[in-house]
């Protein structure tokens, strides 16, 4: 019932929405029970790259909600990705426990190379799950609402706002490089061994990765959508339009850019946090501005303020970017390049935007 | 008859040789021949003769016969330097710089000193070194000397305190008696040397001082020595407050020049140009090809590519503009990410053509070397030129601004575009030469970044962010908004490098300008009036 009435009218959710539960079953039975040699086996390879792109497609709908119904163009969201990244890393780091290359049960491998004695405060209770995946979404929403709360009420808009998010992620990637910030500095975390107990290397563990990526788009999707279609959403609407006049009508928008920056950046959390573990590695490079700004791209590619055009984008240019990079290394730059041009001049509403208009005529 | 006595006469002076006119290479080669002699007497006399030849290679040697490094061969006589290897040595000729291979210790003799000789080595490597012609190498020698004095040295350097011109040698000689007062037993004489070395900054000056104020049994001498301490660390405190100050405005200069560009494309126009990096790159890439046509002018070539990197990345501004930017006026979001496009292709594209390993490029005569104030404060000359280069460009963009046609048209279309086009300016045109402008200003800088630090594909994209936060920190549309901003931003980020390490500081400016920019969002210098609220 509920969904049928966020739904109402979006073909592109509805039909996204009923691919995602087609894969979440499809995808575990021909990995797992379709035998390696029949065609429509699926590699674990493959399983894994599409996880991957899903945790990408959440990320590029938290970006969208912003930037699309709420005019807060962020190039900083990699920082919240990566920072559900590193909390979900340090829960996989203190599960390695005494299997790494040091053998020290209470620290991990790069904290005993630097020659420290013991844990960091911040790193208690990581070794529980339930306190990392809180973590997973606390830390980005507490950095988005202090960033925010100070960002909006002193009514930082439009290009200053994109540069001052930009200026935040550079910030945490000089930060995070360094090794007195306990965090594996340059080379991160990595060399993960189990979660919750399951081998990060078995397949059935990668299929579960898998199936949790894809609820968890599907939800955040449905999230996303209830937002957009409530009241709540019209209101982001009409800040995102005319900010001042919302304003003199009588909205508090600051409160309302807070609320919906902050569940944005859990959002990207969570899916950086489910990223982690696919990926098998989170450094600081994860931080960088490049990463926020090519994000912005997925959701450019994909349409703007629709949602499903995010993951559509996202799952393009991703593909594009691991065909390109596979086969001419060299050129994998100019087309991202050229995309962003490409894009704002001549798709302003992306990908889906062309479908919509054939509609449209039809 | 008479002529023919005269001749064997004076045939016979010349043999029987008062001063033989022999040119100074050769009285080198015949004394260092004597240097295999047995008798001490001939290896003094030889020793004397070698430091009086005037040949370069006579002090070295004299140094290496001091450290027991001159041995020669056995039958040949010839004198070598010897280096200690496996299986016996490794040798040298002397004269010639031959290596001749490994001998062991009975083919390649020791050249026996006692310690009669070893004081005349010394005066003679003093006197040689002291009188030597270059003020740089009288200055190392004295400084090399200061440390430890014996009676030889001292009074070479007494000898030469009295002829020398230049002040800072005659300092250091000062510093170097004093220092070896400090060790006498007359109390009025340690006293006086205190009292010279009363703020010297040279480090062994500090470590003896030291060592006086704490085992001195002379309280008055102790008291001295501590006063003459303080003073010392408080001129130290100074210069390193100079030194600081210095690499602050360095780095701001760098900064300035980086973001003055980005401040009229994006202050003056409201461009936001992603890719002003990469015009800087491609400024100091400029810079990089100018000196690969020319590589036997380096010091003209720095002054060839400043034109040329200034129209390289004002066509390449040009381009950028009327092929992208212009669709996009009105809609900032969009230009930044077009740019940003533009930007990867950029760097892509140099890659490509460059490779993606950082190119060096060479540093002129004139901008290399330092001018040194004192033993703790030294500017490099490289850093002062890019500053004073930074101050002129910085003058010549204002003028530009303020007081040419070009100028007025632009302030014109900033502030009010229908208004400007009414009254018959071209504002497409004038938006295509301001892009221009700026973007040259950054390949001018390019030039400037390019002797300071590595020149490759990702110098541009290092800046970037600072830039922006140097316009946005200055105020938007205030060209001395960014000059001031930049050279405080680089001494703050300075200041606090020592206190909190490199990266820690550059976070905490940047923390700095993202709190200061909720509180002042239009920076430093706000615009004022109808342009603030575009």
């Amino acid at each position: 019932m509920f969904l049928k009435q966020i739904l109402a009218g979006d073909r592109g959710g509805q039909t996204l929405l009923a691919l995602l539960a087609v894969i979440t079953v499809l995808v575990p039975i021909l990995n797992l029970a379709v035998p390696e040699g029949s065609p429509l086996h699926l590699s674990t390879y493959t399983l894994t790259l599409t996880g991957k792109y899903l945790t990408y497609a959440l990320l590029a709908v938290a970006v969208d909600l912003v930037w699309g119904y709420l005019g807060i163009l962020s190039l900083g969201h990699a920082a919240f990705f990566a920072l559900g990244g590193y909390a979900m890393g340090m829960y996989l780091m203190r599960q390695i426990g005494d299997r790494g290359v040091y053998g020290n049960p209470d620290l991990p491998d790069f904290m005993v190379f630097l020659d420290w004695q013991e844990l960091p405060w911040f790193w208690y209770g990581f070794d529980q799950f339930w306190f990392a995946a809180l973590m997973v979404m606390l830390v980005p929403g507490l950095v988005a609402f202090a960033f925010g709360w100070f960002a909006f009420r002193s009514r930082v808009t439009g290009v200053y706002l994109s540069i001052i998010t930009q200026a935040l992620t550079y910030a945490l990637m000089l930060a995070f490089f360094r090794n007195e910030m306990g965090f594996g500095g340059n080379n991160g975390l990595t060399d993960f061994k189990e979660i919750l107990g399951f081998n990060l290397q078995a397949d059935t563990t990668r299929v579960a990765l898998f199936v949790a990526s894809a609820v968890a788009l599907g939800l955040g999707y449905v999230a996303c959508r209830a937002i957009v279609t409530s009241r709540l959403g019209r209101v982001s609407l009409a800040i995102r339009d005319a900010e001042a006049r919302t304003r003199f009508i009588g909205y508090r928008v600051e409160h309302v850019k807070l609320a919906i920056f902050t569940f944005s950046a859990v959002l990207a959390g969570i899916a950086g946090a489910l990223y982690v573990p696919q990926v098998g590695i989170i450094n600081p490079g994860e931080f960088s501005p490049l990463n926020s700004i090519e994000l912005v791209i997925w959701v450019a590619v994909g349409g703007r303020a629709t949602l499903y055009g995010a993951v559509v984008g996202a799952i393009l240019v991703n593909y594009a970017k691991t065909t390109f990079t596979g086969i001419m290394p060299e050129a994998w730059l100019f087309a991202l390049g050229g995309l962003f041009v490409v894009v704002t001049l001549f798709l302003p509403r992306g990908v889906t935007g062309l479908l919509r208009r054939k509609e449209a005529s039809a | 008859m008479i002529k023919r006595v005269f001749y064997l006469f004076a045939t016979l002076l010349l043999l029987a040789g008062a001063p033989l006119p022999v040119s100074a290479a050769d009285g080198f080669e015949q004394a260092i021949v004597q240097l295999t002699e047995r008798s001490f007497r001939t290896k003094e006399t030889a020793i004397v003769s070698i430091a009086e030849s005037g040949d370069e290679r006579a002090l070295p040697l004299l140094k290496r016969l001091l450290d027991g490094d001159v041995r020669y061969l056995r039958y040949a006589r010839t004198v070598v330097y010897a280096e200690k290897a496996e299986g016996g040595y490794r040798i040298t000729e002397v004269l010639t710089g031959e290596e001749l291979g490994i001998k062991d210790r009975r083919e390649a003799k020791r050249v026996v000193i006692n310690n009669a000789l070893r004081s005349v080595l010394r005066r003679q490597i003093a006197s040689l070194s002291l009188n030597s012609d270059a003020p740089a190498l009288r200055l190392a020698a004295v400084r090399e000397m200061s440390g430890g004095l014996d009676d030889e040295t001292a009074s070479a350097l007494e000898a030469r305190q009295q002829v020398e011109s230049n002040a800072t040698i005659r300092e250091a000689i000062d510093t170097a008696l004093a220092l070896r007062d400090l060790e006498s037993e007359d109390k009025a004489l340690r006293l006086a040397a205190i009292e010279r070395l009363h703020g010297s900054l040279e480090p062994v000056a500090t470590l003896r001082l030291h060592d006086l104020a704490e085992g001195e049994a002379s309280a008055e001498v102790k008291q001295a020595a501590q006063n003459a301490l303080k003073a010392i660390a408080f001129n130290r405190d100074l210069s390193g407050f100079g030194e600081t100050l210095f690499f602050g405005l360095s780095l701001g200069s760098v900064l300035v020049l980086a973001a003055i560009g980005l401040a009229i494309t994006f202050g003056v126009m409201g461009v936001i140009n992603m890719a002003h990096g990469e015009l800087i790159m491609l400024g100091a890439y400029t810079t990089y090809v100018v000196q690969q046509l020319m590589p036997n002018h380096i010091g003209l070539s720095i002054l060839v590519s400043i034109p040329a990197a200034f129209l390289i990345s004002a066509l390449a501004g040009i381009a950028i503009e009327r092929g992208v930017i212009r669709h996009l006026y009105g809609r900032p979001l969009e230009t930044l990410l077009a740019t940003f496009g533009i930007s990867l292709i950029l760097q892509q594209t140099v890659r490509t053509i460059f490779s993606p390993l950082n190119r060096s490029v060479a540093t002129p005569e004139f901008m290399s070397g330092a001018l040194e104030i004192n033993s703790a404060l030294t500017l490099t000359y490289n850093r002062l030129y890019v500053f004073a280069f930074c101050l002129l460009v910085f003058a010549a963009l204002l003028f530009i601004l303020k007081k040419t046609p070009l100028g007025l048209q632009v302030r014109a279309v900033s502030q009010n575009r229908a208004m400007a086009r009414a009254m018959g300016v071209r504002s497409e045109w004038v938006d295509a030469l301001t892009f221009g402008l700026g973007s040259g200003v950054a390949g001018v800088a390019g030039v400037a970044l390019s002797q300071l630090t590595n020149v490759g594909p990702n110098l541009g994209q290092a800046y970037i962010i600072d830039s922006f936060m140097v316009v946005v920190f200055g105020g938007v549309g205030n060209l001395w908004g960014t000059l001031v901003a930049g050279l405080s931003l680089g001494v703050a980020n300075k200041v606090l490098e020592p206190w909190s390490g490199a990266v820690l500081a550059k976070i905490l400016v940047l923390a700095f300008i993202i709190l200061f920019i909720q509180k002042r969002p239009r920076g430093l210098f706000p615009q004022k009036g109808r342009a603030a609220e575009g």
